[in-house]
């Protein structure tokens, strides 16, 4: 009989190489799934992993898109980590990540056609600002009337996704859009364009906020009492509030400040890559972001290898639907299998797995 | 006379202790028999094995001559073996009847289980209303429930599990006359205690258990405390001493405390009064649950109180927060270890910054200087003897008495003006328990107010200058605790409750 039996501290070991054997068994589970669709696992694995990257034929493309798509994933997972790390649930960053989009786009719009550097720092703001009190909805409700903030985050997202058809339709559409739905494209008013900052590698404003967020996360929670209280209330919420950590003020900054990350996320992907307010703007980093958080084990450096990696599958996942003919739906198995294989392994780091002989009666 | 139950070499190992080594001992019909050791010495495992909630690893046990080999609780009540708890498992919102019921394989319809359930309390002296919701009773009213219960299967053998830790004095004296009947009749008991009077008083044998294995049998009545100590620890104890120095200046003044529970089935404080002066130590006493945890929460900031029923050295602290009044010199060390006084999974360093951050200067402009919260740490773990491999280690994988002397290091090493702390000993072995009283002590001679929240009344004798104790959620008024009787302490925590003895029928 085998049986788990808890360590007296989590293995630090275990800790470092469970993310490692999660994706060797994807990868391993995953040839088999693609083996019993009737593809050539190894080149279905290589890819994913490996053509996105080193493949001559579509690097070029492929490798701006993982920064490009890896900068939201990454700048959203690390504001819902401090609050994932305090047990306060955002799982609303989906429609804070819409309300900073309209909001910065709004900004721009209002601005249009002025040509000042102006314009795109107050759009930065806006679209933070527009997040951060989205976010505080949830916050504010819990506060004051104890309610569930996973519910009522989850629900505003619905209402902002309402929120952003009505603007594409209304209030933002393009004047000379002949009457599409949609806003102008930003990409064309240079004073609100968020560009890439070297030609080529899809590294934007948007990606290098994202870097600077990790180092910012990375010292709050090691350097910072902040950071420290927040991990603390995560772990005994009684030893938090006997520390003198006031429980309302918590949950206000968690939501807050993963709203402000998510809200920016939005604005640097409406003003970059997306380009305009549109009914099928947001596509998921919302949601996705969750994935990385814990996939990175709510760690800041976890989480931006995480965001990487989750990129990858993204790109490698289109590239084998496109080349290999896999269904998306194999691609999207396959990426939760990563998840499912890590929290799986994850049970070493707290548990070690003891046989047991017959016990006597 | 025969033996009712025989137990032979029973051993049971958990990863990295041996709970139970080679243990034998034999019990007789009518025989109260003591089971005596101090925390982590095996009593719960021993009783856990001959209740069936656990499978020994070696070793037999024999019950009327036949091979006894539990798989489980209900197989062990089949056999006549029923045991009480020292955590009571009943639901606050089912009356008496009910709680009874949903503990037996067959219950009776209600009417004549109530009527039992009358009868069986009168004749053994445990007066108890069937129609009572237990969320009204008194902590001893909920133990009588738990016994009746078991007496309803009509028990060969009773086990005891530390049952007088709920008890005041007097129901102590009442629950010992039902023991005694019991035990007339036949019933043999098998009690848990590591309190050397009590055993003294009622037991007729007595298994000593030292880390797991037997070192001593003997008849209690012919041994002095002294002894049993001795033999249940190991090595003699000296009582702890102290420097006397006049009381000083009153440093902390509660008037008029009174505070709603924040938990719905806590204890409510009424007009709370007490004053305690510099290096005088106050120890509280009382039955669990009548207002301990809210005391300490509305002492410690956790709880905010009007301003003025709270001052310290003159000033209003009743509306501060935890760490305004660690500022000011009041600090805490709550009953619970894991969880509130520590956080288990945070190394000990984090765990020095979760209270000392703000006198022990370990932030500069909210950033932790780790290196300072490294070395306040090592500086506990080296003066209060923490074993520990390194304070990089998770608090949770020291032991219980380990991490207490952290806990109250940590606290005591911040120069406190007054100290509370709740059951600094709870589950704590007898050397560590000595070294942590004997740290609240040096701290009051240092001029130190020390309140000292217990339910060990021989701790609190042991060290306080003024006795005071909370009954349903009332502090009694201070008295000095030299000179202070048994009786006397008994009914400053309320007596019997009002529990009386039923007449002998």
């Amino acid at each position: 009989m085998i049986r788990l039996e808890k360590r007296p501290e989590p293995s630090r070991f275990w800790t470092a190489v469970t993310p490692v054997l999660a994706v060797l068994t994807t990868m391993i589970a995953g040839g088999v799934l693609f083996a019993m669709l009737g593809k050539d696992p190894l080149e279905s694995i290589r890819t994913i992993f490996w053509d996105p990257l080193f493949n001559a034929q579509f690097a070029d493309f492929a490798r701006p898109q993982l920064l490009v798509k890896a900068g939201p994933l990454i700048l959203i997972a690390l504001g819902l980590s401090l609050g994932f790390r305090a047990g306060i649930w955002n799982i609303g960053a989906e429609g804070q990540y819409i309300a900073g989009a309209i909001c910065g786009a709004g900004v721009a719009l209002a601005f249009y056609p002025l040509d000042s550097w102006i314009v795109f720092p107050l759009m930065v703001l806006a679209g933070a600002l527009g997040g951060w009190a989205w976010g505080m909805i949830p916050a504010l409700l819990k506060i004051r009337f104890g309610t569930n903030e996973i519910l009522v985050s989850l629900m505003l997202v619905y209402v902002a996704e309402q929120f952003l058809a009505s603007m594409s339709l209304g209030l933002l559409r393009n004047p000379e859009g002949h009457g599409f739905p949609g806003s102008r494209n930003l990409q064309e008013y240079p004073a609100a364009a968020n560009t890439e900052i070297i030609a080529g590698t899809g590294m934007h404003w948007g990606v290098m906020t994202a870097f600077l967020a990790v180092i910012a996360a990375y010292v709050l929670l090691n350097r910072h009492i902040l950071g420290f209280h927040i991990r603390l209330a995560g772990q005994s919420p009684r030893a938090a509030r006997f520390a003198g950590v006031s429980p309302p003020l918590l949950v206000a900054f968690c939501l807050g400040t993963s709203g402000a990350l998510a809200g920016l996320a939005g604005l640097f992907e409406v003003a970059g890559p997306a380009g305009q307010i549109s009914i099928d703007f947001n596509v998921g980093y919302g949601f996705t972001a969750i994935i990385v958080a814990f996939l990175g084990r709510l760690h800041p450096v976890g989480i931006l290898l995480a965001g990487l990696l989750m990129a990858l599958t993204y790109i490698g996942g289109e590239l084998a639907q496109f080349m290999l003919g896999l269904p998306a739906a194999a691609i999207q198995a396959f990426q939760g299998m990563l998840l499912f294989f890590l929290l799986g392994f994850d049970v070493f780091s707290n548990y070690r797995v003891r046989r047991v002989t017959s016990e006597v009666a | 006379m025969t033996a009712l139950l025989t137990v032979e070499g029973l051993t049971k190992a958990y990863p990295g202790v041996v709970a139970n080594d080679d243990v034998s001992f034999a019990i007789a019909p009518g025989e109260v028999h003591a089971l005596l050791g101090e925390n982590g010495a095996g009593k719960s495992t021993l009783v856990k094995m001959i209740y069936g909630l656990v499978r020994p690893d070696a070793g037999r046990m024999r019950l009327r001559d036949t091979p006894y080999t539990p798989s489980e609780p209900r197989a062990a009540r089949a056999s006549g073996v029923a045991m009480v708890f020292q955590h009571f498992s009943l639901f606050d919102a089912l009356d008496v009847a009910e709680n009874i019921a949903l503990g037996m394989e067959n219950p009776p319809p209600q009417r004549q289980l109530a009527r039992r359930i009358r009868e069986v309390s009168e004749a053994y002296g445990l007066p108890l209303d069937p129609d009572r919701l237990v969320g009204e009773l008194s902590a001893g009213e909920r133990q009588r429930v738990e016994i009746i219960r078991c007496l309803l299967q009509d028990p060969k053998l009773l086990i005891m599990d530390e049952p007088t830790s709920v008890l005041t004095p007097q129901e102590v004296q009442i629950l010992f006359e039902t023991l005694r009947k019991l035990a007339a009749e036949g019933t043999a008991i098998l009690y848990i205690s590591h309190k050397l009077e009590e055993i003294r008083a009622l037991c007729d044998n007595a298994t000593i258990l030292r880390l797991g294995k037997v070192v001593a049998t003997c008849d209690p009545r012919e041994k002095s405390a002294a002894e049993l100590a001795e033999m249940m620890v190991g090595t003699k104890l000296t009582p702890p001493e102290r420097e006397s120095a006049a009381p000083g200046e009153v440093v902390l003044d509660v008037s008029g405390l009174s505070m709603k529970s924040a938990n719905p089935f806590g204890t409510t404080l009424k007009n709370v009064h007490f004053r305690v002066r510099a290096g005088e130590v106050l120890g509280i006493g009382g039955v669990a649950g009548n207002g301990q945890d809210e005391l300490l929460a509305a002492l410690s900031g956790e709880s905010r109180v009007e301003p003025d029923a709270i001052r310290l050295k003159g000033a209003d602290v009743g509306q501060l927060g935890p760490n305004a009044r660690r500022r000011l010199g009041l600090l805490c060390a709550p009953e619970e270890r894991l969880g509130h006084a520590a956080a288990p999974d945070m190394s000990l360093t984090e765990n020095a910054i979760l209270t000392g951050v703000i006198r022990e200067d370990l932030a500069a402009r909210g950033f932790l200087r780790w290196g300072a919260a490294q070395g306040f740490a090592r500086r506990i773990v080296e003066r209060f003897d923490v074993r520990t491999p390194g304070v990089g280690h998770a608090a949770r994988s020291l032991s219980g008495g380990n991490l207490q002397k952290f806990v109250i290091g940590r606290e005591v090493l911040q120069r406190p003006e007054v100290l509370v702390v709740n059951q600094p000993t709870w589950g704590v072995d007898a050397s560590a328990a000595a070294a942590i009283r004997q740290a609240l002590l040096d701290l009051a001679s240092t001029g130190t107010a020390v309140i000292c929240i217990s339910q060990d009344l021989d701790e609190l004798m042991e060290i306080s200058d003024q006795f005071a104790a909370l009954n349903e959620g009332r502090l009694s008024a201070p008295r000095p605790a030299r000179g202070l009787s048994i009786e006397e302490i008994g009914l400053m925590m309320g007596g019997a409750h009002d529990m009386e003895v039923a007449d002998a029928v």
